[in-house]
């Protein structure tokens, strides 16, 4: 008897090919979904993919805006990649850049009439400290008492979110603000340095670039690196292998949450120079995409960073030019991603004719 | 006079917690057969938004919630496609699902934003809420396929191996999850608010996942749950509106901070946890050769 549709065969190995070549081919079959889409709202879908994907980085000024957007996914989905290659499903990231928002734009507003060096570096430092401390909670809630860490660091968000939503309207408002919910602007001490005139790419760029090498370091050639590799891999070969898994779980989400709160604190005192409600596009969720995208692997990560920056843009030009909701963007990031967890079965099985007894 | 209040309280209550008894009795039901679903609320936004377009386009009610649970059954079958055919990792793919939802359902309804509709009156569907509650009770652990869906989720080998199709079983666990979760969205949109708004559904979809687990996987426990989390939620308006002196941004937040505790004092007894959920959760099926 013939088959005529394939059976799926379990690899002995996963194949390192088709771990590169997944993220590339689910790009591909958005692409192609997206122009489906395009054609089916009454689009000519060349001209349609082309104003979303090439026209808004066809200038430096839009090479620029794409940098501006990769910065906190990159430097959020590199955080998450720690928690995610243990298992860890940290979806909380939005919170943790709130929050690193929350403190570290307090001490720009606490000091808004310095312009001392040390200031920016302060807010750095303090926007990691938030970050990591709401990323503790659900690390605590985790080891000490077993609570699902999805749906805590998920609720946190919100909680988070309102704080931020009580401190521009409350306490920190602007006196001269004529009660807009808005904090006052930062010193200029307390602003980010832009890297070249005129354009609103931010030092921020920088601080992620050498947080994801040194998270490629980490991964690859640290102690640290390997426990949580395996214990991503196998829990029980980690058991047995001595490893603590309350430190490696407390690890992971302090450093995505450091990571998560240097992105909001970059987001606040880089391209927005205040505190306010709406910092930030659901960046915290979208990360969770890029860090899959990336394969959780800093090279990857960069690119996948730059290519659902891209939706962001494209959906913004879609708008303007084509009028299609811009929400189109989202709809563009979910479906890499189912793309993308769908093919993933070609990593670990293989289809075949043959016939199977 | 107080029995009065106390009356009314009760009703704002009932009418508040209704959708969160429909999300988390369909996600028990696809939990019990192994299946973690974290797409509740994507699902719940897109049958919102369905049924909300559906009514405007139509004026028909009935049509307005049809439509609705056929996208729940739309966005489940793609999740029940990835993940029991694919084998995709259910906790990626959930968020994918939640992800997707959120943009499909403010793309939809873009247009539909403050346009105003005639609001059903919920208590059809108040009273539908704690029916099917006991439904389920009822199929899970009087009837043989509800055996055998529990029997699925502990242990999908030996499911199989009795000659029971785990997949095809899972895939209608999926498909009832997910309509439950679109008309818990479209009760919203419809009854609830009446009106659409991007987002709309604020984490309820998220508490309705934690209310499963509150509930250790027992139908009628998320009954309970899904009372105290809406009792919370109307307590905190009723103090809001009194004006305490109390800025309202932590009344708003008591949900999702009750939503922690909750859990936390659920899960820290481990074995209660171990014992009572199902022991395939979120492992794939693979038949293997």
């Amino acid at each position: 008897m013939n088959n005529f549709l394939p059976s799926l065969v379990s690899r002995s190995q996963s194949s390192s090919l088709m771990n590169f070549l997944v993220p590339i081919i689910s790009i591909l079959l958005t692409l192609i979904t997206g122009s489906i889409i395009f054609i089916l709202l009454g689009f000519d879908p060349l001209y349609a993919l082309y104003t979303f994907f090439i026209s808004p980085i066809s200038s430096s000024y839009g090479i620029s805006e794409l940098l501006v957007k990769a910065t906190p996914l990159a430097l959020i989905a590199i955080g998450l990649s720690y928690c995610f290659k243990n298992n860890i499903y940290n979806i909380g990231a939005e919170g943790q850049l709130t929050m690193g928002a929350i403190f570290g734009g307090g001490i720009g507003i606490l000091f808004h009439d310095t312009n001392a060096f040390w200031l920016l570096p302060l807010m750095i430092f303090a926007g990691a400290i938030g970050g990591a401390l709401w990323g503790l909670i659900p690390a605590i809630l985790k080891s000490k008492f077993n609570t699902n860490e999805i749906l805590t660091s998920l609720m946190l968000v919100y909680v988070a979110l309102y704080i931020l939503d009580f401190l521009v309207v409350g306490p920190w408002k602007d006196p001269f603000g004529f009660s807009f919910p808005k904090s006052r602007p930062f010193s200029e001490a307390g602003r980010m340095p832009l890297l070249f005139d005129g354009l609103r790419v931010h030092f921020g760029l920088i601080i992620a670039l050498f947080l994801i090498f040194a998270s490629w370091f980490i991964f690859s050639k640290t102690m640290f690196g390997f426990q949580l590799k395996v214990s991503g891999h196998s829990p029980k070969a980690a058991r047995y292998a001595g490893f603590n898994q309350t430190t490696l779980v407390f690890s992971a989400f302090a450093i995505c949450g450091a990571f998560a709160g240097i992105a909001g604190l970059a987001e606040v005192s880089g391209p927005i120079g205040l505190l306010y409600r709406d910092i930030s596009p659901n960046y915290g969720f979208t990360a969770i995409i890029v860090a899959f995208l990336g394969r959780l692997h800093p090279i990857g990560i960069i690119f996948a960073s730059l290519v659902i920056a891209l939706t962001y843009l494209g959906a913004e030009d879609a708008q303007l030019f084509l009028q299609i909701p811009s929400a189109v963007g989202f709809i563009f990031q979910g479906l890499v991603l189912f793309y993308l967890l769908g093919a993933e079965l070609l990593i670990n099985y293989r289809f075949t004719y043959k016939k199977l007894i | 006079m107080t029995l009065e209040l106390l009356l009314g309280i009760l009703q704002i209550v009932l009418i508040a917690t209704t959708p969160l008894v429909f999300a988390g009795i369909g996600e028990l039901v696809t939990e019990k057969s192994g299946v973690l679903n974290l797409g509740v609320e994507g699902m719940m936004l897109v049958g919102a938004v369905t049924a909300f377009i559906i009514l405007v386009i139509t004026g028909s009610y009935f049509l307005a919630f049809f439509v609705s649970i056929l996208s729940g059954i739309f966005m489940s079958g793609l999740f029940a496609f990835l993940v029991l055919c694919l084998m995709s990792n259910q906790i990626a793919t959930g968020l994918a699902l939640t992800i997707f939802g959120i943009g499909l359902s403010s793309m939809l309804g873009k247009q539909y934003i403050g346009t105003p509709i005639d609001g059903l009156s919920p208590w059809f569907f108040v009273i539908f809420s704690f029916v099917t509650v006991f439904l389920v009770s009822y199929f899970f652990y009087k009837t043989k396929a509800g055996l055998i869906l529990r029997a699925v989720g502990e242990s999908h080998n030996s499911a199989h191996a009795l000659g029971y199709s785990v997949i095809k079983i899972r895939f209608l666990s999926i498909l009832f999850g997910g309509s439950m979760c679109a008309l818990a969205g479209s009760y919203i949109s419809i009854c609830y608010a009446p009106m659409w708004q991007e987002g709309m559904t604020a984490g309820r979809g998220w508490i309705a996942l934690a209310l499963v687990v509150f509930a250790t996987w027992k139908p009628e426990r998320v009954l309970i749950g899904a009372y105290i989390f809406g009792g919370v939620t109307i307590l905190q308006m009723n103090l809001q509106a009194l004006g305490l002196r109390f800025p309202g941004q932590f009344f708003s937040m008591a949900p999702y901070v009750a939503t922690i505790i909750v859990l936390v004092l659920i899960s820290s007894n481990k074995l209660r946890i171990k014992l009572s959920a199902p022991a395939s959760l979120t492992i794939p099926f693979y038949k293997g050769r």
